[in-house]
């Protein structure tokens, strides 16, 4: 187990290492640095020059990328060149909204999604499944800024109960992004649930026609006793790969959730960036959210081995 | 053995499957309305300039975010614009770029996963990681820094579609070509001393091919997903285009005193990512695959 656990950590670390490369020559390719993106007009001649000599960018990418690479694994991600903060703090704020939108939508989501997969599961092809099944295809497919658009119509313009938009700052201490984190909450657990809770009614599905289940049922044990001790500890299983991919998703993936409700996240700010060319901080935030997705991942994978002795073996790594 | 003799019965298997497959699709509800769905949207994208009832970019003083009436049925926009003409035409773009992205990202994710299932070694072990590396990052920042280089015409966004949402092909080919490699008739082909090219395309581009197929109609409505969220961020296509995203951004602005231009591109645009979800829901039952483990976009 041991083993396995350093070689899994090895190989993420070795992920995350190609990640950095990658995001490091994708922003060196781009035309402009982040002194055009400083100077903006004067960017020319001897200006530039002296601004580039001075932030040290004439030296060969290979020396800057070890340099950049070594402070961001000390934490020191650098300077934004739009406002010539410390990228660390302007990104931590926004990581913590992140982490607060996140945390109430898997707060909200995962025990409904729980509860809905093994409901749907066990009455599969009954009214309730059919019902409930096509919901949550709606609710994965249609666009998120399309579902967006919809509620902030219904419920902040029509209705109006809940503000559509969000209006804190970035630093704003979490207790004002209440009520406005309401809709973006809502729109982020549609999606996640109709995924998560698909994926554990076909693995209830699975297990309720195993044949250890039938046994048990030949056996006459109770309908509720072969649901709770024999089957959902096994059916859940799967549910904890999917739950980690959906953590990676909330923490890199709903950009368009936050832009549509002007929510001063890790997302927005990473389009906002990039509109900017405020290259620094595309390069930290996009570390940021790649390390945090195959960390997520790792843990999960982790996790499943812990409760699934078959999986321990070096053979059954990553497909 | 000559190929004349082998190529008939080949063809002939292989279309009777074909139907039969369809058949299967359509014997339930959600394969006939996705199915349907799907050909409405493609038949409307390539026909529609000939019966709209407008110019999509003609404007309209005289008639500013007019509700929907006898001239215009679905109302006009901001512009004065014809809401009918614009969404029946909205799709066009999305549909051409991500039409062509598609078999061009399933082709080549399809070929290097299976050329990697079967050879296996270092490569395969470095190829992987960059795969990995390349899924850690989000879908928006890879398309964001490709369009803020080089633009959004369809020259750059159909190679750049096509790169990206080729990737997870690669995990998906290998992975289905990995459960094929251990089995006799591979290891038939291995003994007789076959090439791994040869071994690729006799063994197992057929038995790939059904996951490939499902795998594509998924990539396709990741890639519209993807496309209509870049024209509403404004990332996208241009103005005048009609564009279903971009009309939905436009429409937010004035929600409160006319909420009717948004109504018919939302119509649109769900009708056809969920018609697609529908058939590659179909499709994969009928082709006996699983994948209700599919993963968040």
């Amino acid at each position: 187990m041991l083993r396995i656990f350093i070689h899994r950590l090895l190989l993420g670390i070795a992920t995350v290492a190609i990640v950095s490369g990658i995001i490091f020559a994708a922003v060196e390719a781009l035309p402009g640095d982040a002194c055009t993106a400083i100077l903006q007009r004067d960017a020319s001649g001897e200006r530039l020059a002296n601004c580039r000599r001075e932030l040290g960018l004439d030296r060969p990418a290979v020396t800057r990328y070890v340099e950049w690479a070594s402070g961001a694994v000390r934490g020191d991600l650098g300077i934004s060149a739009h406002n010539n903060k410390p990228i660390a703090s302007l990104v931590g704020d926004r990581l913590k909204n992140t982490l607060l939108l996140a945390g109430c939508s898997l707060a909200l989501g995962i025990p409904l999604a729980l509860f809905l997969g093994v409901l749907t599961g066990l009455r599969r092809d009954r009214f309730s499944d059919l019902a409930l099944s096509t919901i949550a295809i709606f609710a994965m497919t249609i666009p998120e800024f399309v579902t967006a658009t919809v509620l902030i119509f219904v419920f902040s313009i029509w209705l109006s109960w809940v503000p559509g938009i969000v209006t804190a700052s970035a630093s704003s201490p979490l207790s004002a992004f209440f009520p406005g984190i309401v809709l973006p909450v809502i729109v982020l657990t549609m999606v996640m649930t109709a995924h998560i809770m698909r994926t554990v009614r076909s693995s209830v599905i699975d297990v309720m026609s195993s044949d250890y289940v039938q046994m048990a049922t030949l056996k006459g044990v109770p309908y509720r006793q072969i649901v709770f001790r024999h089957a959902l500890p096994n059916a859940l299983l799967p549910a904890i790969n999917v739950i980690a991919l959906t953590v990676g998703w909330l923490l890199g993936g709903v950009v368009v959730v936050e832009k549509v409700f002007n929510y001063p996240g890790l997302g927005h700010y990473m389009i906002d960036s990039i509109s900017d060319r405020d290259l620094p901080v595309v390069q930290a935030i996009a570390l940021i959210i790649a390390t945090a997705y195959v960390g997520v991942n790792l843990a999960a994978d982790l996790l499943a081995m812990a409760f699934n002795p078959r999986l321990r073996t070096l053979k059954a790594r990553s497909p | 053995m000559s190929a004349g003799l082998t190529a008939p019965v080949a063809m002939t298997a292989r279309t009777s499957r074909l139907s039969a497959v369809i058949r299967e699709m359509l014997s339930r509800p959600s394969g006939c309305i996705g199915l349907f769905l799907v050909i409405a949207h493609v038949a409307l994208a390539l026909f529609s300039p000939f019966f709209a009832p407008f110019d999509f970019k003609a404007m309209n003083a005289n008639a500013i975010l007019a509700p929907p009436d006898s001239t215009h049925w679905l109302g006009t926009d901001q512009l004065g614009r014809d809401i009918l003409t614009r969404t029946i035409m909205g799709g066009r773009q999305a549909i051409l770029v991500t039409a062509i992205a598609t078999p061009l990202a399933v082709a080549w994710g399809g070929l290097l996963g299976i050329y990697l299932g079967l050879a296996g070694g270092r490569l395969d072990d470095i190829l992987m990681r960059v795969v990995d590396a390349f899924l850690a990052l989000p879908w928006i920042l890879k398309m964001l820094l490709m369009i803020v280089t080089f633009g959004t015409g369809v020259g750059v966004l159909v190679p750049t579609l096509a790169f990206f949402y080729g990737i997870p092909v690669i995990r998906i080919a290998r992975a289905a070509t990995q459960n094929i490699v251990a089995r006799d008739f591979v290891l038939a082909a291995r003994a007789r001393g076959h090439s791994r090219v040869s071994i690729m395309r006799r063994e197992l581009f057929g038995n790939v091919l059904d996951a490939l197929m499902v795998e594509g109609a998924m990539r396709w409505s990741w890639m519209l997903l993807a496309f209509t969220s870049l024209s509403f961020l404004g990332f996208g296509v241009s103005p005048p285009t009609p564009d279903w995203g971009l009309m939905i951004a436009d429409s937010r602005n004035f929600m409160a005193i006319a909420p009717w231009p948004a109504f018919a591109p939302v119509i649109a645009l769900s009708s056809l990512i969920i018609g697609i979800n529908l058939t590659a829901d179909a499709l994969a039952k009928a082709l006996g695959i699983d994948r209700a483990q599919a993963a968040v976009h």
